[in-house]
């Protein structure tokens, strides 16, 4: 069981270093810094892995697995507001000149 | 339906937001709603596993989330574009240090059982994750400075690194096989050294590549952590910012000639520097601001060479007066974007970006150097091995590295505090030529009186 659940993870996982592979050969390089920041934020997803860390099975009781959790909760929350929120701001400037330029030009 | 359907459904709903945000970073245009894409996707990850999670203690939970989720917004607003490889270096050490937490509160977790499979799966995300923690906290301190930037070589390196890298698998294996706590957290602390000893030696010039090589990692341990879970959303996350990484340190290695292993093994680029640097006393052409303005609204056209030293002068702003003006004399200008023009990749692109030059005027390495060979004038700031015609001499040290080949155009004009020598440590055959002007001066000065003389 344990074997077949493994297999399954390493089929999801080859799959998606293709699929990732073949996307961000895609992105174009004036976007290589947002993309680095872009990813940092979803690599914030390990938030979940956290999360699962501070159940109370016992409910009074803090163990030091919930504290741990918490604790990698806080750190991945900085990268996942501060990843997605800093690749905003930076798409904006790209953005911005755009239009401006538009407008110059009408 | 079970709980662990309805979740499983929902990650894999979020995996797909997560992919098509990193495809909306094919062009400016889509990548906003990418970006949105990112955030819905992590959304509906994290009310997931919150709506269907049991026993969760909410409160510890939820304040974290509040904390971290502040300072990373007033972060994320506060961060100048220059520092932006610090910002990412430090989040790459997040992630790490996350994954190494969670491994390590699965291990003390008295409700949770682990199969040998699993505390392989543990073994590998736990050390993964503790190497990208301290070796990106080395990465922040050499870009930041705190550190100094210098390659810092000491006797037997290598052997201690494989030393340590052994003992570090050896504690691995004593953990699955014997689920001793004592093992796992030792196989921690060795990673955790490790990741100083692997950056430490690695010099200034090689940060692009070691920012994209951790964000690799960082990518790969949240991968491991996903397959402790059994858990699809954090594996498809992190395979794919793993491989995003690894593309990126790819891209950068190239473009700086320079292979993966000679990186890893360090020492480039730090001290080499004051033995060639007094190789020639060639005289060079100093020109005044006044000629080269002249010669700057005379041209047809303008291509401008953007290196880490315009950043560093703060000039972006000064520079996009300067094209501001020429363009409304008739004068075409463009930007020419060399890949490790910064300090990561894309860094010029955003620096640029960030001081209203538009899209359009700002080209890569590729599609602009056909057209130096028809350009009037080139302007070279704060850049220097990026357009090294040594690149093409068999034998030089940066042989084989793609350059601007700004040594084509009718007329160069180089600015520079002073003739010392770039990263790699070599003279620049480009300062010399007849049709070269230099320019001494800070580069932010430079330009501003470019900007009133023209």
């Amino acid at each position: 069981m344990a074997e077949l659940l493994t297999i399954q993870n390493i089929s999801i996982f080859v799959l998606a270093i293709f699929v990732g592979y073949h996307v961000v050969w895609n992105v174009t390089p004036a976007l290589h810094t947002p993309l680095m920041s872009v990813t940092n934020a979803i690599s914030g997803i390990v938030i979940v892995g956290a999360i699962l860390q501070v159940g109370d099975h016992n409910a009074d009781l803090v163990t030091f697995s919930n504290i741990l959790g918490a604790i990698a909760i806080f750190f991945a929350s900085i990268n996942i507001f501060g990843g997605f929120f800093v690749t905003h701001r930076m798409l904006e400037m790209f953005k911005r000149k755009k239009s401006k330029r538009d407008e110059t030009h009408e | 339906m079970s709980n662990h359907a309805l979740s499983s459904i929902a990650y894999l709903l979020a995996a797909i937001f997560f992919i098509l945000a990193l495809r909306g970073l094919s062009s400016p245009t889509s990548a906003r709603l990418g970006n949105l894409f990112g955030m819905i996707g992590m959304t509906i990850a994290i009310a997931a596993t919150l709506w269907l999670g049991e026993y969760l203690n909410i409160i510890l939970i939820l304040i974290p989330l509040f904390l971290g989720g502040s300072i990373g917004i007033y972060t994320a607003k506060k961060v100048q574009m220059t520092k932006m490889p610090e910002l990412v270096a430090l989040m790459h050490s997040f992630v790490g240090l996350a994954a190494v937490l969670i491994g390590v509160a699965a291990v003390f977790n008295a409700y949770e059982t682990h199969s040998t499979i699993q505390r392989f799966e543990l073994f590998i995300g736990a050390f993964i994750g503790a190497i990208t923690f301290t070796a990106s906290i080395v990465a922040f301190g050499k870009l930041s400075g705190k550190f100094g930037a210098k390659a810092i070589v000491f006797v037997g390196q290598h052997w201690i690194n494989l030393i340590l890298a052994i003992s570090m698998v050896t504690c691995g294996v004593i953990y699955f096989q014997s689920e001793s706590i004592l093992a796992f957290l030792l196989m921690v602390a060795l990673a955790l050294v490790l990741g100083v000893t692997l950056i430490v030696p690695i010099g200034g010039a090689d940060m692009p590549v070691v920012v994209s090589m951790l964000n690799s990692y960082s990518g790969w341990a949240a991968a491991g952590i996903g397959f402790t879970l059994n858990n699809s959303v954090l594996i498809i996350a992190g395979a794919c910012v793993g491989s995003s990484g690894a593309i990126l340190s790819y891209i950068m290695c190239k473009a700086m000639n320079r292979s993966i292993i000679s990186v890893m093994l360090g020492g480039f680029g730090s001290d080499v520097t004051t033995e060639i640097s007094t190789g020639g006393e060639r005289p060079v052409k100093s020109g005044s601001v006044e000629d080269v303005a002249y010669l700057m609204s005379n041209a047809d056209s303008v291509i401008i060479v953007p290196g880490y030293g315009l950043a560093v002068a703060r000039a972006q702003h000064a520079l996009q007066e300067l094209t501001a003006k020429l363009i409304e004399k008739g004068v075409t200008v463009k930007y020419a974007i060399h890949p490790v023009a910064g300090r990561m990749p894309g860094h010029m692109n955003v620096l640029l970006a960030e001081a209203d030059v538009p899209y359009e005027q700002v080209l890569e390495m590729e599609d602009i150097n056909g057209e130096f060979s028809q350009t009037d004038v080139v302007l070279v700031i704060g850049a220097n091995d990026v357009v090294n015609p040594a690149a093409k001499t068999p034998g030089s040290a940066i042989y084989g590295m793609p350059i601007l080949e700004a040594q084509k155009a009718k007329m160069i004009i180089v600015n520079k505090r002073s003739m010392a020598p770039g990263y790699a440590g070599l003279d620049n055959d480009l300062f010399y030529l007849d049709k070269t002007t230099m320019l001494f001066g800070d580069a932010k000065k430079v330009v501003e009186e470019l900007v009133k003389a023209i």
